[in-house]
């Protein structure tokens, strides 16, 4: 038994820059042996995607491509691409949220229909469109891990909209695992205590979380890349091949607190 | 404190692929060093690591150029 992941192909969607918990995954699947493919969102980030993706030790010229979220035809062509490349893949960590700063900020009793959607478009229903065209690619069975945050759990503040997206990853989380367990394939979600990335700097006074985490949370510091990357290895290896619809809390324990 | 230029100012040219003879302290991020607004988030993040500093989000909107950010840097050092 061991988390060598030698010989297996994952799609990381979500790259955004080096402090993005989709490449603390990235590098934790690259230690494990696996081979990467990287997708990331508009021409802005494809320089940042493919500067980082070189870096990697055990990576011989990775797969990378464009894959707007937001357009299913643009998820099925870029499923279509990666099947071209490698055929199979038996993992995909999809690592993409988004919602307009105004609505990161103030009260969530006015956020705007607009923003509602945009939030839950792309933050929530891009986990049910990316499955559904990674599902034929996994034919050997597959692990399917996202990205969750306490605060779709409970209140958080200034999380808000983002919150409430979450709740809608979680549940689709557990019904995508029924409808795909019987594909072999499992369906788990990582809630990550705050680290600081591009899209974490969005929430208004976000510093203020860090601040709170380390002085309440049972172990006393922040969470890592490293730390969500190397419980995504467990959740994409072999180890934990009797898990799916399952949330794992990699946040120094902070989500047992009640103070 | 003339390294703190030096340093602002490598950071600047890493992270928005400007050439040094660009920038000055009135050089403003976006309109000047062609910043958007993730740069501008992302080179917030940048100084705040550099310099082991936390900059809040009110004064993070008021660093609008290069000038700015050194003198902001100065203040709390």
């Amino acid at each position: 038994m061991s988390f060598s992941l030698e010989g297996k192909t994952f799609v990381v969607m979500g790259v955004a820059n080096k402090r993005s918990i989709a490449w603390g995954i990235a590098r934790s699947l690259d230690a494990a042996g696996a081979r990467l493919i990287f997708t990331y969102a508009g021409e802005r980030l494809e320089k940042n995607v493919r500067d980082l993706a070189a870096t990697l030790e055990n990576q011989n010229d990775p797969f990378i491509l464009s894959c707007d979220v937001a357009d299913d035809a643009a998820i099925e062509a870029c499923f279509n691409s990666i099947k071209a490349e490698t055929g199979v893949i038996h993992g995909l960590a999809h690592c993409i949220a988004f919602a307009n700063k105004e609505d990161l900020d103030g009260d969530f009793v006015d956020t705007s229909r607009d923003g509602f959607m945009l939030a839950h478009n792309i933050s929530a229903y891009s986990l049910t469109a990316v499955a559904k065209y990674a599902k034929p690619l996994m034919t050997e069975g597959g692990s399917i891990v996202t990205l969750t945050y306490l605060g779709g759990e409970r209140v958080i503040t200034n999380y808000n909209v983002m919150g409430v997206a979450k709740a809608s990853l979680d549940a689709s989380v557990r019904y995508l695992a029924a409808d795909l367990g019987k594909d072999g394939i499992r369906v788990n979600s990582i809630s990550a205590g705050p680290i600081r990335t591009l899209a974490a700097k969005g929430i208004s006074d976000f510093n203020d979380m860090l601040t709170q985490i380390e002085e309440r949370a049972p172990l006393r510091r922040t969470t890592t890349q490293e730390e969500v990357g190397d419980a995504a290895v467990f959740l994409f290896g072999n180890m934990s091949r009797g898990i799916t619809g399952e949330n794992i809390h990699v946040d120094s324990g902070y989500h047992i607190t009640g103070n | 404190m003339a390294d703190v230029l030096e340093r602002v100012t490598k950071i600047i040219v890493d992270r928005l692929g400007v050439e040094e003879s660009q920038i000055n302290l009135d050089a403003k991020f976006k309109e000047d060093l062609g910043a958007d607004s993730l740069d501008v988030v992302e080179l917030v993040m940048e100084l705040e690591d550099e310099f082991d500093m936390e900059i809040s989000d009110d004064d993070a909107e008021n660093i609008t150029t290069v000038g700015d950010a050194v003198t902001y840097i100065n203040s709390k050092n």
